[in-house]
Order: C-alpha cells, then sequence, then structure tokens
C-alpha cells in the first residue's frame, strides 16, 4: 500500500494542473483570463507547472477597465516579460468609446460591471472557445455551485439550471459553435488556500497586497483609495492610512483593509483570524444577496 | 494535512442543510459578513434562532422554492483536516445530483429522521452509496431531541439499518445520534445522551483513515497532453503529461502503453522544477520513458505487472441524467479520462427500483434512471472494473448533438 498521502496544497495544485491539461486537450482555442489579482497569478504558476518547459498552450487576456492600481499593470507587464508568453488586453475604454455601454454616473459609478462587455467582445473577436479564470468556490454562494468547466451560451449566460453534471475527474468540454466554456482550475481553494500557497512557491505579488501608507476616502463604510476614477466630492474626506487590499479589482470597487500586514506571514495570520469574508471588500456584490448569480448569468467572469 | 470529500444525501425535512449549517458554524466556518447576510434574511427557526440551512442554499430558486436543486460544495478545515462538503438535494428527482457528488467522495453522511426511522429514501441513498462504492459511510440519526434524547429509538433504527447495510454489502457504517438543530453530537459531544460513547461528528470526520490507495502495481496514467517544446536546447525533449490515477510509478518500472501495447521503460519522472524518485496516486506529472514510443492524448500508461482491461463490450451500471430518454438508435460518445470514443447500448439486461432495489425488465431509461446495460464501443477502451480500481472504473457519456452529459458509467463485467 502506498504510505504517504499527499499534502492539502499538493493535491489542490494536482487537481488544478490537471484541469488547465484537459483545457490543452480539448479545447483549440484557449485563453487564460488574466487580472493581475493574486488567483489569476496562481494560475499562471500552475500553468507553468503543469507545460513547462513548453510553451503555455494560451494566451493570457487582460480585460483592462482602465481603472487600474497602476502596481498591477507594472507587475503583469514585468511577469509577461519574465514568462515569454503572448499577453491580448481588451479596453473597457474601447466600449465605451464605441457607445456599446455607458460610463455610470453618480457617487458609486465603477466600470466593473462594464467589463462584461469588453470581455464578450474579447472572447468574439479571436474566437476563443475556453477561458480559465481564478474563481473560487469559497467566495460566495452561486459560485458554490458552479461546474469546473462552465458552459456559458453564446451571449455569455450562465444557465445555473442547466449545468452538466460534473462526475469523478471527467470534464466535459464540448460544446456548440458560438458557446464558450469558463474553466476554474483553483474552484476548491479557499482564499488562505492561496495564499499559504504562494507563501509555499515564493510568489510574487502586486505591492498593493502589502500594508502600505495610502491616501482613502471612507464609502459605504469601507476603506476606498483615493483616486480620478472615484467621484468624489466635498464631503469625502482624505486620510492618509496604512492599508492593503484583499482583491485586485477596479480601483472604483475594490475596498482597502486597515492592516499593518506587509509580510507575507503577517497576512495569512491577519485572514486566519478576520472575520471578514473576502468579497466583504467588494462593493460590486453588495448590491442584492443575489448579485453575483444576476451578474454570472449575465456573462461576468 | 489532508483533504476529505464527503458528501451528504438528506432531505430538508432531515435537517440537512441544518446540520451542514451547523457543520460550518460551530467550526467558525462563517465569516462576518456572511452571518450579517444570514441574519438580515427573515428566515429564523421556530424559537427564534438563525435558520443555518440558508447557509447552504445557494441560487434564488433555490431560496424561492425552499429546496436544494443543485449540488453546492462548501469548505471548513479544522487543525486536523480541510473539508469539502458536496451538498446534495435528496429527493429521488435529484438522483443524478447525489450520484455527482458522490461521485467523488471519499464518505458519506446519511441522514436519518428519528421520528421515521429508515424510510424509503434511507434505502435509495444507501443504495447509491454502495453503487459508487463511496467506502466510508456516517449515519446520523438526526433530531434526537424530538425523541426525548432515547437510546431504545436510537437501538432501533441501528438496527433495522444493519440489516439494510448487510444486504447492500456497506460494512464500514458509523452511527451517530445528533440534534443538528440544537447541536447535540455535531461538534460538541453531547450532554443529553450519557448511553452514547461514541464520538460527535466532527471527531469523526477528522479522525477516520480513507486512504484506499492501491498497490503500486495498479499504476495508471491517462495521456493528457505531450511536452514537445522542439526548441533548439530541447530537441529530443518529450514528456507525457497527466495525473496519476491509481498505484505508483518508479523510476525504472517497466511500463506498457494501453491499448497499443507498446512498452517501455520510466526514465525520469517531473514535477516542473523537482525530479522525484516516484509518482504517487493524485499527483500531476510528466514521464519521461526511455524508448521512443508512439503516445498522444486518451493512451494509458500502465504497469507491466499488471495490465489494463482491454475491451469494446462491457457490462456496466448506468445513472441516466438527461431529460431526453436513452435513445438505442443512438451513437453517444464516451468518455474515459482522457479518451472519448463512439459508443451504443447494445442492450438493457435490467433496471434496479432504487427504493426496493428491485431488479425489472426495461426498454429504456429515463432521467434518474439506474441499471446494467451492455456497452459497445468503436475503440477499445483500458480501463478497470470499478469495484478494483473506481478512478479507472468510470464514465460518462455524451450526446453528441446538445454535448450534454447523459450518463454516467460504472464498469462491471465482461459482456
Amino acid at each position: 500500500m502506498q504510505a504517504q498521502k499527499l499534502d492539502y496544497l499538493d493535491e489542490l495544485e494536482a487537481e488544478a494542473i490537471h484541469i488547465l491539461r484537459e483545457v490543452a486537450g480539448q479545447f483549440e482555442k484557449p485563453a487564460l483570463l488574466f487580472s493581475g489579482g493574486k488567483d489569476s497569478i496562481t494560475l499562471v504558476r500552475l500553468a507553468e507547472k503543469a507545460f513547462r518547459p513548453g510553451k503555455f498552450p494560451f494566451p493570457l487576456v487582460h480585460i483592462d477597465t482602465g481603472h487600474n492600481f497602476e502596481e498591477t499593470i507594472i507587475y503583469r507587464d514585468q511577469m509577461v516579460e519574465r514568462l515569454g508568453e503572448k499577453l491580448i488586453v481588451g479596453y473597457v475604454q474601447d466600449a465605451i468609446d464605441q457607445g456599446k455601454v455607458l460610463e455610470q454616473k453618480g457617487k458609486n459609478a465603477s466600470r466593473n460591471a462594464l467589463q462584461t462587455v469588453t470581455l464578450l467582445d474579447t472572447i468574439a473577436e479571436h474566437g476563443f472557445d475556453a477561458c480559465i479564470g481564478g474563481a473560487r468556490r469559497d467566495e460566495e454562494k452561486a459560485r458554490a455551485k458552479e461546474r469546473i468547466f462552465s458552459v456559458r451560451d453564446e451571449f455569455g449566460q450562465w444557465d445555473p439550471k442547466r449545468q452538466r453534471p460534473e462526475l469523478w475527474n471527467i470534464y466535459n468540454g464540448r460544446i456548440q459553435k458560438g458557446e464558450n466554456v469558463r474553466v476554474f482550475p483553483i474552484s476548491n481553494w479557499t482564499e488562505l488556500d492561496v495564499w499559504n500557497y504562494i507563501r509555499r512557491e515564493k510568489m510574487d505579488l502586486p505591492s498593493i497586497y502589502f500594508a502600505h501608507q495610502r491616501d482613502c476616502i471612507t464609502r459605504n463604510g469601507q476603506l476606498m483609495a483615493a483616486s480620478p476614477y472615484l467621484n468624489m466630492d466635498e464631503e469625502d474626506l482624505i486620510v492618509s492610512r496604512k492599508v492593503r487590499f484583499r482583491t485586485v479589482g477596479d480601483m472604483s470597487c475594490t475596498a482597502a483593509v486597515a492592516s499593518e500586514a506587509d509580510q507575507i506571514d503577517d497576512i495569512i495570520a491577519e485572514i486566519s483570524a478576520s472575520k471578514i469574508s473576502e468579497r466583504g471588500a467588494r462593493l460590486d456584490d453588495k448590491v442584492s444577496e443575489a448579485a453575483m448569480e444576476d451578474r454570472k448569468k449575465g456573462g461576468y467572469f | 494535512m489532508d483533504i476529505l470529500k464527503f458528501f451528504t444525501a438528506g432531505s430538508v425535512d432531515d435537517g440537512k442543510s441544518t446540520l451542514i449549517g451547523r457543520l460550518l458554524y460551530d467550526t467558525n466556518s462563517i465569516l462576518a459578513d456572511q452571518l450579517e447576510a444570514l441574519q438580515a434574511s427573515n428566515r429564523k427557526n421556530d424559537d427564534g434562532t438563525i435558520d443555518l440551512a440558508i447557509l447552504t442554499d445557494g441560487l434564488r430558486a433555490e431560496r424561492e422554492q425552499g429546496i436544494t436543486i443543485d449540488v453546492a460544495y462548501k469548505y471548513f478545515q479544522t487543525e486536523k483536516r480541510k473539508f469539502i462538503i458536496a451538498d446534495t438535494p435528496g429527493h429521488i428527482q435529484y438522483t443524478r445530483n447525489m450520484v455527482t457528488g458522490a461521485s467523488t467522495a471519499k464518505l458519506a453522511i446519511i441522514l436519518i429522521d428519528a421520528r421515521k426511522g429508515v424510510v424509503e429514501q434511507t434505502i435509495r441513498h444507501s443504495y447509491l452509496v454502495s453503487l459508487l462504492g463511496v467506502s466510508e459511510l456516517a449515519v446520523c440519526i438526526n433530531k434526537m431531541d424530538m425523541v426525548d434524547y432515547s437510546e431504545t429509538v436510537f437501538r432501533e433504527i441501528t438496527q433495522a439499518y444493519e440489516a439494510l447495510a448487510a444486504k447492500l454489502n456497506l460494512n464500514k457504517v458509523n452511527f451517530i445520534p445528533v440534534s443538528a438543530l440544537k447541536g447535540d453530537n455535531i461538534v460538541h459531544r453531547s450532554d443529553h445522551m450519557p448511553w452514547y460513547d461514541g464520538s460527535s461528528l466532527l471527531y469523526f470526520l477528522e479522525n477516520v483513515e480513507v486512504t484506499g490507495h492501491l498497490p503500486s502495481v495498479y499504476a495508471r496514467m491517462p495521456v493528457q497532453w505531450v511536452i514537445r517544446p522542439q526548441t533548439e536546447d530541447l530537441h529530443d525533449y518529450r514528456g507525457y503529461a497527466g495525473r496519476i490515477l491509481s498505484g505508483t510509478f518508479k523510476k525504472g518500472d517497466a511500463v506498457t502503453v494501453m491499448p497499443s501495447g507498446q512498452q517501455s521503460v520510466i526514465d525520469r519522472i517531473e514535477v516542473f522544477d523537482k525530479e522525484p524518485e516516484q509518482a504517487l496516486t493524485g499527483m500531476s506529472v510528466t514521464l519521461h520513458l526511455k524508448d521512443q514510443v508512439d503516445i498522444s492524448r486518451g493512451d494509458v500508461l500502465v504497469s507491466s505487472a499488471r495490465l489494463t482491461q482491454q475491451t469494446k463490450n462491457i457490462a456496466a451500471d448506468l445513472c441516466w441524467m438527461d431529460q431526453k430518454q436513452l435513445d438505442h438508435s443512438l451513437t453517444y460518445l464516451l468518455q474515459h479520462n482522457s479518451k472519448i470514443t463512439k459508443c451504443k447500448i447494445a442492450d438493457i439486461q435490467y433496471k434496479v427500483d432504487i427504493n426496493t432495489m428491485k431488479k425489472e425488465g426495461a426498454d429504456t431509461f429515463h432521467l434518474n434512471d439506474i441499471g446494467r446495460v451492455e456497452l459497445k464501443t468503436a475503440d477499445e477502451l483500458a480501463f478497470d472494473w470499478y469495484d478494483e480500481n473506481p478512478a479507472n472504473g468510470a464514465a460518462i457519456l455524451i450526446d453528441s448533438r446538445t454535448n450534454l452529459t447523459v450518463a454516467a458509467l460504472m464498469f462491471r463485467e465482461a459482456v
């Protein structure tokens, strides 16, 4: 009998690599959606483990809202340089300029929701049949029920009632023309797993994940980075705070948390003790209890 | 620390969602903002406490109807283990969801309402556990608070269940009297049942041994992808990428490529920048062979000490999962790990009434039907019998018109 059991990080890693290789084996034109966040950085690391010394069988695709943290873009470009892989960028600004979407107005305006149109345009333009994403089932209730291979119709929509059963470790990626599949290799990871993996693999992250001094305002009870992308008025008081970010989204919808954790060990300790879940720092989920389900049905990541 | 995947069978009425909610709540696996959303929701128990079942109801459609219509995955961990729960609905119309949840689980929790005892759905759930070969089973006799924590009630139910378990060849059964609503014997031992000397459910989950790994001669790796950089310095590099389904491969092991039968020896094992001496069950690796052999996706590398079965005609248990019934005249696609081939259903041996476990004749299979069929595939499959090696003994059927997954298959015997 085999005495050794795989450690949980090894098991999660092996599962994710298996899924990435299934994507390579089953699809003609896959892509890896890269946001610059820690989950997609983890995916890139897993892709290296799945395909090196060969090239990735897919390009990286970044949907750029134009409201980025500068640190993320610097990180992205350095990473692509190091990897020697192809990067495709889809700009939300293009969709705005073409009049396909309207910029939101008011204090809570964000480009987060506008990304969907650019994502679908980019998928159509390049004919991608599978898009690998870094979503995890522990993030949110609707995600908890999504398959690892999640089929979207030609409008990018997810239909929770028509999901294919996913049995054993056999993934059915067959689709009709026009449909595509979103693939989530780290579905079974938790936020803490991702951080533990980043520590184990000694991976670099954009600096905004670590505590730093930043000008912030308080909006809806949460700390937001003061930036030209945030609609501010005289009621918004700018204060310098020591903060870090738990997710990296659009600057106008990603809240910071007050933190002193500037080392990965401190972050892991903070998360272990934390009483606010990661998506709690995303204003875009707060709109209604069924927010994520609605956005996914509409073609969101 | 390892990971234990388990699934829960039971219906809303048995308090299954409450049980899972209780496990998450009492292990501090609910975070502040989730708790806030929970408290903001207006579903409460009769005594005004929070309805923990809400934690596992994901989709709005389900919340509106108060039922679970899909498999929801939940995560929690203790200092001993990480847990992945596949939460599946228990009504007969969701048999396919239960089969899905059970397919990746190493342990099953079956819930019995103490007031009702072993009922039709208990038989159904237990039959599925047996069919899918889930190795460990915890039978939770729930709502003990509603029967005055009576030892007699508990004993009567365990006796009735043992008779059922014997019929189904379920030999590792653990009984735990619980009240999910009140928290008795879920995370903490209960004071209400001094006659019970076993452990709480959580203690059991943390400590149960569920390796189930097969000896090394069962080494099998379906090839998913061939890595060929074809650069100047890696001109001859040819690595076979895949995940070890079962057994162990070591450097120097004699291997056979199935179904072609070509033989070679493992030259080295790569895991990114490391070269381990052996590849264990569950690892994703890249194997290099001593000889130049023709291998592509869908082939299986197996230990030459014990080859797989190799045939086009197989008797298999089938669970039908599609709204459209099985159509004999159609050619389906069969996907067995990384291999896809055309497949016909040559014959139906029988259908099983899963409430009574009686076999009956049938012309076709409808949604949620289970029974035995004879398959005829276009290409030879390299597989093991499900009872011996489930990881290499299962497949899915795909309807090539709709691309939907229409059935789960477990290979049972030669035709």
